[in-house]
């Protein structure tokens, strides 16, 4: 008998794309997928599904705040959880206090479910590099054994904090499965639904004076390579893909040639006066913007993905320049396009160039 | 090693900046109006600069920028072309390879040659290639010590290495500070950053003295303070690197510190707040340090790669090796300041 797979948060991007690519795998009978809505069809590189190869799919709908989820769990004898419902916001709702119990009580929820399931045998749970937190006192490179500074005081790097820590005491009482826990950096691509991704679309960027981030983006190809990774048993001879791992690209991109790359114009303003900005378009719903990523804007964040590359074997596709100029190529133009302003440098560059050319003769008559 | 390998320039990745259509004919009318007005605009300010520049005013424009202007204006625009359409690499500590060489270092040099007229010492005592912890006396009030060591290694070093320098805090909370620091290449002096640079195989500069030596009485010059806990060594004990130790001579008497308001610096949340001959009394010109000649010394490294790497868990070891680098910094100051002839010359 094959996989079952449970996947939470299909209702989402990334959730639906992993779900159509954990179908496709062999050795996988079934996927049931949770949500409070049934999935849309993902954005992205998908080929079409070929109906006879893949695995069957069914949506329960649940809410995983609700105890229902462990009779989904014994119905369809699950013996992978993929738990991607843990994030900065719902499609559903815009209130923080519900996001936030769906991120936190959610998971209590699924894990309790989880832990009377005697057939389950591994559990990935999505979270953030967010849990690091951002503060200038903390190392530039964090791994996953770093302990941050400040822990994060509120948003979604809390939650999902909380929720590392519920299953981490999870691992504990339940040894015979398999736990893994992937940190992503921002993930990015065609269709990610972000608050980074969203900030990145306002026509001019607020940025903190004085500060410039520095940024590690995740294609989202990327991710649900990983997923599936992690949901699946590794081969012989290669290690258990257990524990915590960061996920992000390779490489930085500063949050300066982020804007110049998309040719969107930067304003900056005094960070305790961002906060402020932030708050305004918060209560004015021009964009959904938290504290944690008052401090991304400010001081930035780097991970190590050496656990990632040596334990999962894997490295990114996407390096963070090209996840990130995948996400540019899918933005609407800027203020300011770099091919433009590169067109007016080389434009005096050839006026540079000719008048030389024609001076020549004159100097030697 | 792999890590320094994939930051050499040429290896680098670079996105071609046409990869990335942010801009397309189709897109935003408004955009597109704004982009062609500018285009328009800068074509017609290019061909009046070009005209007047090489046809006109060609003689005069040689005389006044000199031979093979045009080379370098070119080279300015390309480099120009890269910073606004923001094609660079940066490494995963922010250092910006090309901002710092083309402008940081560009604009220290003069200082380094011509004012402080920097005698280098030893240079090849700082290896061509992999990691290597330089150690070195803090000391003037404001950290210039610190960049001019960073000019003398780029310049007089035939690899030109860059140094990475572990900094204080406060570095990183001050806005703009901060964010020229790690653009330098400098990051937060911490084990996990002085570990992954050494392991990254960057020379990588600490002055362990910190805010004790830079703060410190004019009366105490070059004497060393204490050697903070000695983190620097168990760093470089970890990652098997030769210690070098570095001395300077010179920037003591850069801002001669008489006095220190202590009170005024509590409040401003500062380690001191110095008063000099000129400081405070004659305003912004206090500021200027005074033009006195310089000596780096760069001493016989000491090797760390005889013991375990679990030598680092050894307290005695490391206070021992911690000291052996203070007392060598000590006595090669001593050294050079009885051969030095004055301090301005």
């Amino acid at each position: 008998m094959g996989k079952v797979v449970l996947v939470t948060g299909v209702a989402r991007q990334l959730g639906a794309r992993f779900v159509d690519r954990i179908r496709r795998e062999p050795g996988v009978d079934l996927v049931v997928g949770v949500d409070t809505e049934p999935p849309r069809r993902p954005v992205g590189s998908v080929a079409p599904l070929d109906h006879s190869r893949c695995a069957d799919f069914v949506f329960a709908h649940a809410d995983l705040r609700r105890p229902a989820i462990a009779r989904v769990l014994a119905e369809y004898a699950v013996d992978t959880v993929v738990h991607l419902n843990v994030s900065a916001t719902n499609p559903g709702t815009s209130a923080r206090a519900t996001v936030k119990e769906i991120n936190v009580i959610g998971s209590m929820q699924l894990l309790g479910a989880c832990q009377q399931s005697a057939v389950l045998r591994r559990l990935v749970v999505k979270s953030t590099t967010g849990v690091y937190g951002s503060t200038p006192r903390d190392p530039a490179v964090f791994t996953e054994r770093t302990q941050p500074k400040t822990l994060p005081t509120g948003g979604f790097a809390k939650d999902a904090a909380e929720v590392e820590g519920y299953v981490r005491g999870f691992a504990r009482r339940r040894p015979d499965v398999a736990v893994s826990v992937l940190r992503f950096a921002n993930l990015v691509g065609p269709g990610a639904d972000t608050p980074l991704a969203e900030y990145f679309t306002l026509p001019v960027l607020p940025t903190a004076l004085g500060h410039d981030p520095r940024l590690q983006f995740v294609h989202e190809d990327d991710a649900v390579e990983v997923l599936r990774l992690a949901a699946l048993d590794p081969g012989e001879g290669e290690p258990r893909r257990t524990g915590t791992f960061n996920v992000a690209g390779e490489g930085v991109l500063l949050l300066s040639q982020c804007a110049r790359r998309l040719g969107r114009p930067t304003v900056p303003i005094l960070l305790p006066a961002l906060g402020w900005v932030a708050a305004l378009a918060k209560r004015s719903r021009v964009s959904d913007f938290s504290t944690e990523q008052i401090g991304l804007l400010a001081h930035g964040r780097v991970v190590d993905t050496t656990a990632l590359r040596e334990v999962f074997g894997y490295r990114p596709r996407f390096s963070t320049t090209e996840a990130f100029a995948d996400f540019a190529a899918g933005q609407r133009a800027g203020l300011l396009p770099p091919e433009r302003l590169a067109t007016v440098t080389d434009r005096l560059t050839a006026l540079l160039r000719t008048p030389e050319d024609v001076r020549t003769p004159d100097d030697r008559s | 090693m792999s890590a320094a390998h994939e930051e050499l320039p040429g290896e680098a990745k670079v996105i071609p900046i046409e990869s990335a259509p942010s801009w397309s004919p189709a897109g935003d009318e408004a955009g597109a109006d704004l982009a062609a007005v500018a285009a328009r605009l800068a074509d017609g300010l290019g061909d009046l600069l070009g005209d007047l520049l090489a046809d006109r005013l060609g003689p005069v424009t040689e005389s006044v920028f000199g031979k093979g202007w045009e080379g370098r204006a070119a080279s300015g625009l390309a480099f120009l072309r890269r910073r606004i359409t923001g094609d660079y690499e940066v490494d995963e500590f922010g250092f910006d390879r090309e901002l710092t060489e083309e402008v940081f270092l560009s604009a220290l040099r003069p200082l380094a040659e011509k004012y402080f007229r920097i005698e280098v010492r030893g240079i090849e005592n700082i290896p061509a290639e992999g990691g290597a912890l330089v150690v070195a006396n803090h000391s003037g009030v404001v950290p210039l010590d610190a960049l001019m060591t960073q000019v003398a290694i780029h310049d007089h070093h035939p690899a030109r290495r860059h140094l990475r320098m572990l900094a204080a805090d406060l570095v990183f909370v001050l806005p703009l500070v901060g964010e020229l620091a790690r653009k330098a290449g400098h990051t937060l002096a911490c084990n996990e950053d002085a570990q992954a640079l050494l392991e990254r195989g960057e020379v990588v500069g600490v002055w362990p003295e910190g805010f004790k030596g830079i703060g410190k009485p004019f009366a105490e010059r070059y004497k060393l303070q204490r050697f903070g806990r000695g983190g620097f060594v168990a760093s470089a004990l970890r990652a098997q690197v030769p210690i070098v130790p570095c001395s300077i001579v010179g920037a003591e008497e850069t801002y001669p510190m008489l006095g220190n308001v202590k009170s005024l610096a509590r409040l401003l949340g500062l380690p001191y707040l110095p008063i000099t001959p000129t400081f405070p009394w004659l305003g912004p010109l206090g500021v200027l340090p005074l033009p006195t000649k310089w000596t780096i010394q760069f001493g016989e490294p000491i090797r760390t790669d005889g013991y375990p790497p679990e030598a680092a868990e050894d307290p005695m070891l490391v206070f021992n090796l911690t000291d052996e680098v203070r007392e060598t910094i000590q006595h090669t100051l001593y050294r050079l300041l009885v051969d030095r002839r004055s301090v301005f010359f």
